[in-house]
């Protein structure tokens, strides 16, 4: 009769939590396990069991108990669950509407050109220096093998700010001037000195009265112009991709002897003809040349002793080349519609 | 502009192609910019074997020419034209000067193949009246049908337009130089041209004398011819001269060109009548003044040459000669200069006269001494020659030129080392030889003079490095890296900070600007906040680019006015740049603008606008990156320009670095803010390198306070009091909730303080006890009443 109530109560276990909700869920587990619970029940009903049956009573108890509770937990999870997915489903948000705008910091374009070509030189041992950009004529023009009275000194071309002692610098390489003689003669020299430089240049598309130079000198014991030509290699090859050729031409600068123009295969076309090469092929990007003994020798090193080599970009020109500017005053408008996209990494 | 026929007078070009002559010598370092070809197609010789009358014209004449091969009929309106002349005739195809195409067509009605032509319309004469009136050129009877014209006229020549740099415009510029520079790509040798003349007895000494007052002028010969005629020059001359860009004038004039074309030595001829029987060369003498030959009156300065005749000037050394004593038809007998002055002193001339002659251009670049009295002598053989002169004996001199050799002694492998390259003694021979440059090669040593026309070459082992590497080939060099000692490279000096600092303010999100150093009168009066001059350009270009700056504020005001004008809204855009005093002490700046939204969400309504305290954010957050942590403090003053209410300077270590605020109102109507710190002073402040700091592993006590104040009194005055009074275990103080007027002219501003020992747990009431202490310190100093809890 007891073995009734038990096959009674696992019949009802069956069905007992179809349909169940969080508030029934609770009630049933009341009716079932509660004080009064009917499986609660089921012990109070052992004593009337037979000796020889209660072990098998018991048992029997505890395993309607654990189905019980098996079920009781599974449904209570579940119901938990879709409880936690209702919620989070009412949370969902449009997830195509706009993000925060976080304004971007862009770099000035020329600083951009400036950067990379700093840190190819950096990599390659040069360190980074500036100097004054009102220079003393001492070391814009004097140090450098220009003397009074050539015609690159002409007053037409340099902003000379109190008679001809002191100038807005028409060139970087008076640093180099001044790195040679803090260096004393004695060590070798590996620098750039990208900067600002003036020339009397009314303002327009092509021509701008301030400009950026990045001049570069090394000295050593050992060095040629196959060791230049090296070098070029490496930074256009950087700057304009792997397939840069480097071409050398003669070329004329006060500073150095022998001198070079450098030209680099046309990065658009490859080399074939195109409106930005004017159809030849190559594209001018620097002067250079090896350091004039006189130079040398002017800033305390000995021209038996040490040699070196020097270049000059012109910042503006590559930009310009590189991004495909055609306008120089760009660079010095700042529109910052312009401006934004230079706020990224490089391809 | 090089003519190739006349360079073949000084060097054998037969079977050369001269355009790819042209490629070579550009490889070689002289540049070649263009190669014209003015010889003309389809110009022949022909016959006109019949002329009628134009049934629609008055003037016209319809003609039949033989043109050797054929008959064609052409139309023509010359006034001389007619049956059996003999004519240049341009055919369909021929391009005239003018880029002037003659094709087939119809004049009034009749058909007409080709063109008759005048010499005007062949570029060898000018179009004048004279010259239209002459009509068609009439051919000499014995000049055979159907030739080509050209060579008929001389006329066929290539030319080069050369672009050369700067040291080579002088020996390249003339002819004679240009075939040593050919005569060293070819490998083959000059022929100078015949300077042979015969002399008459009578010797220029005996009609002159001559005085050099000035070293400016090292150099200076005369000679002397009598009875010259003067016409036109032949037309070898004057086609030379026209292809190179000269207007033949008579056959003097053209002559004294001509050798100056030849040689690069400008010469003067003087009416040796008008002149007078002495030449002083001499420095001006103050308010003297001269007429030139272009019939301007000239006003000269004391360091300016002057060639007078003991009295006055009558010529301008070096850059042009005085109407008193021109070469007019009339003249006779003329004297020749050819000298030396210095060339700086003639650019100098030149420039303050704004008079860029040929002759003064050629001095101002320097003179091969040599070729001085060669070019005397060649004037004479050519005087002699095409107008009938009669040349003096004898020359008047004055010679103080160093005629000092410029050697240099080297060997091979100093070449090689400078170049890179490896070639041998022998490589080196046949490139100085080449070159026509004279050695000695001794014990596997060159001693090499450097040729008097190569003024662009200076004494050392580059120059002829140079030399044999441009004949050698650039293309030719290997790519190597140096080898040496070498380490990674560093930003040396300021340059550190500057990089550092446009790294922190790009990714707080403002837009790096570069401005012009030079500004306006207008901007230089603005944030004039320390006590600078200005430097001001003695002679600047412009009136808005003549002071530079010493604020940078100014011009990212520009920018934004510029983008403001562009409809961009939010502008946060900084600048680091160098300015400078007028003792041109230098102070690197940075300076931010920022104006609208630094954050911008519409539609969640998430708009965060630029204020005080968010670019004083930014300042914090950069002086924090650059390690000035806990060493900066804000101090309210007036500022010129700025919002006297909202301004304030920037300290750090309590000295003076910077200036932030809000642009004054009556300059800008936005609402823009401002700041600009000195670079250089944040340089001379040394950071201490970046240690680990633990934290307290003991709990900390956090308290809150809140006051009642007057709006006046400044929280960092609370502040540094509740620090003060906090000592050692007061660790945080931070503001965290404000009420302006909150009773009148009061406010409530609250503090929230967090103690805590890195060595124990602290207890309450010793915390109480300094709580307490503050309090009452506060209230005291501020006249502030705790707020109720």
């Amino acid at each position: 009769m007891h073995s009734d109530k038990i096959k009674e109560i696992s019949e009802e276990l069956k069905t007992l939590f179809d349909d169940c909700t969080k508030s029934k869920l609770e009630n049933i587990k009341t009716e079932y396990l509660g004080k009064n619970g009917k499986i609660t029940l089921l012990n109070g009903l052992i004593k009337d069991v037979p000796n020889e049956m209660k072990k098998e009573f018991g048992m029997q108890v505890n395993a309607l108990r654990s189905e019980f509770n098996e079920k009781y937990e599974k449904v209570k999870s579940e119901l938990e669950e879709a409880e936690i997915n209702q919620k989070l489903a009412s949370e969902a948000i449009d997830i195509t509407l706009p993000g925060t705008n976080i304004k971007n910091g862009a770099p000035n374009i020329l600083e951009k050109i400036v950067e990379e070509i700093e840190s190819v030189f950096m990599s390659m041992g040069y360190d980074v220096v500036d100097g004054p950009e009102i220079e003393e004529d001492h070391y814009n023009f004097e140090l450098l093998n220009i003397p009074k009275g050539h015609p690159a000194r002409d007053a037409q071309d340099t902003f000379y700010v109190k008679g001809e002692d002191y100038l807005l610098r028409s060139q970087t390489s008076p640093v180099q001037a001044r790195v040679m003689l803090a260096s004393g003669g004695d060590k070798p020299i590996r620098m750039i000195c990208p900067g600002k430089t003036y020339r009397r240049d009314a303002d327009d598309a092509t021509h701008s009265h301030q400009f950026m130079q990045i001049e570069g000198l090394l000295v050593d014991k050992d060095v040629s112009l196959s060791d230049l030509k090296g070098t070029f290699d490496v930074v256009v090859k950087k700057l304009f991709g792997e397939s840069t050729k480097t071409r050398f031409r003669p070329s004329y600068y006060q500073f150095t002897e022998p001198s070079v123009e450098t030209d680099i295969s046309c990065f658009v076309c490859k080399g074939k003809g195109c409106s930005l090469c004017k159809n030849t092929g190559w594209i001018t990007v620097s002067g250079a040349g090896i350091v004039h003994p006189n130079v040398l020798k002017n800033c305390g090193y000995d021209p038996k002793v040490w040699t070196g080599f020097a270049f000059g970009f012109g910042a503006e020109r590559l930009a310009m080349l590189k991004y495909g500017i055609n306008d120089i005053r760009t660079f010095y408008q700042t529109d910052l519609r312009e401006v934004e996209n230079f706020d990224r990494r490089e391809a | 502009m090089i003519s190739l026929n006349w360079v073949k007078d000084y060097i054998d070009l037969d079977g050369e192609d001269l355009k790819e002559l042209a490629v070579k010598i550009t490889k070689a370092g002289v540049n070649v910019e263009a190669v014209k070809d003015n010889h003309i197609n389809n110009l022949v010789i022909g016959e006109v074997v019949s002329c009628e009358d134009h049934p629609n014209s008055d003037h016209l004449k319809v003609c039949m020419v033989n043109v050797g091969n054929e008959i064609v009929q052409i139309v023509c309106g010359a006034p001389n034209v007619r049956r059996g002349l003999k004519v240049i005739v341009a055919l369909p195809g021929a391009v005239l000067p003018g880029n002037f195409e003659i094709k087939k067509g119809k004049i009034r009605d009749v058909e007409s193949n080709g063109m008759l032509c005048a010499l005007f319309e062949l570029g060898i004469e000018e179009k004048t009246d004279e010259t239209y009136a002459k009509g068609i050129h009439e051919v000499e009877e014995d000049v055979k049908v159907g030739s080509d014209a050209n060579e008929y006229l001389g006329t066929s020549d290539v030319l080069y337009e050369l672009d050369v740099h700067k040291h080579r415009n002088n020996d390249c510029y003339y002819h004679i130089g240009f075939a040593y520079e050919i005569g060293c790509i070819l490998n083959k040798k000059v022929t100078l041209p015949d300077i042979t003349h015969k002399e008459i007895k009578e010797d220029v000494n005996d009609y002159l004398t001559l005085k050099v007052e000035t070293e400016d002028c090292p150099y200076y010969l005369a000679k002397m011819v009598k009875d010259v005629v003067i016409k036109e020059s032949p037309e070898f001359i004057k086609q030379r001269l026209i292809n190179a860009g000269m207007r033949p004038i008579n056959n003097v004039v053209d002559i004294s060109n001509y050798v100056m074309l030849e040689f690069g030595q400008p010469l003067h001829f003087f009416d040796k009548d008008y002149l007078g029987d002495k030449i002083v060369v001499r420095k001006v003498k103050e308010n003297e003044t001269i007429k030139t030959l272009d019939g301007l009156n000239r006003e000269l300065k004391t360091s300016d040459i002057v060639i007078t005749d003991g009295d006055k000037p009558v010529c301008i050394a070096g850059v042009m000669g005085g109407e008193n004593t021109e070469v007019l038809p009339t003249t006779k007998n003329i004297l020749i200069e050819s000298a030396i002055f210095d060339a700086v002193s003639i650019r100098n001339t030149a420039s303050h006269l704004n008079l860029k002659s040929e002759a003064s251009i050629r001095y101002g670049k320097g003179l091969n001494y040599e070729y001085t009295k060669m070019a005397i002598e060649r004037a004479c053989h050519l005087l002699e020659r095409y107008a009938d002169a009669k040349v003096l004996s004898g020359i008047v001199c004055h010679d103080k030129v160093d005629k000092t050799d410029k050697t240099v002694t080297f060997k091979t492998e100093e070449i090689n080392k400078i170049l890179g390259i490896e070639i041998t003694d022998d490589d080196v021979k046949v490139e100085l030889g080449r070159l026509d440059f004279p050695y000695v090669y001794k014990a596997s040593e060159f001693i090499v003079t450097i040729p008097k026309r190569r003024l662009d070459i200076d004494p050392n082992i580059n120059d002829i490095a140079e030399e044999i590497g441009r004949l050698y080939g650039y293309h030719n060099l290997v790519s190597t890296l140096p080898k040496g000692y070498t380490k990674q490279g560093e930003y040396i000096g300021d340059v550190k900070i500057r990089k550092e600092t446009s790294k922190r303010l790009r990714t707080l999100g403002l837009n790096e600007c570069k401005t012009y150093t030079l500004v306006s009168p207008d901007m230089a009066k603005l944030f004039r906040y320390e006590d600078k001059e200005n430097v001001i350009l003695p002679n600047p270009m412009s009136i808005d680019k003549s002071i530079v700056r010493t604020s940078i504020i100014p011009s990212l005001l520009n920018v934004y006015d510029y983008n403001t004008a562009r409809s961009v809204k939010d502008i946060c855009i900084y600048e680091i740049a160098k300015t400078y005093d007028k003792d041109f002490n230098e102070d690197l700046k940075t300076a931010i603008l920022m104006k609208g939204e630094y954050l911008t969400n519409d539609w969640l309504k998430l708009n965060v606008k630029v204020d005080f305290y968010l670019i004083k954010g930014v300042i914090e957050n950069l002086l924090n990156y650059l390690g000035y942590k806990n060493r900066y403090s804000f101090e309210k003053a007036q500022i010129s320009d700025l919002h006297p209410g909202i301004s304030s300077k920037i300290l750090i270590d309590k000295d003076e670095v910077g200036i932030i605020g809000k642009v004054h109102p009556s300059l800008k109507k936005d609402d823009i803010f401002v700041a600009e710190i000195s670079l250089t002073k944040l340089y001379e402040k040394s950071v201490k390198p970046i240690k680990f700091k633990e934290v307290s592993k003991y709990p900390e006590i956090n308290k809150d306070m809140a006051f009642i104040v007057a709006n006046e009194v400044e929280s960092d005055a609370i502040k540094s009091v509740i620090k003060k009074e906090g000592g050692r275990i007061l660790g945080d103080v931070k503001v965290f909730d404000l009420y302006p007027n909150i009773s009148e002219g009061k406010k409530s501003i609250a503090y929230r303080l967090t103690f805590r020992d890195e060595t124990r747990t602290l207890a309450d009431d010793e915390v109480m006890l300094i709580f307490n202490k503050i309090i009452a310190s506060v209230e005291s100093q501020f006249d502030a009443v705790l707020r109720d809890k």
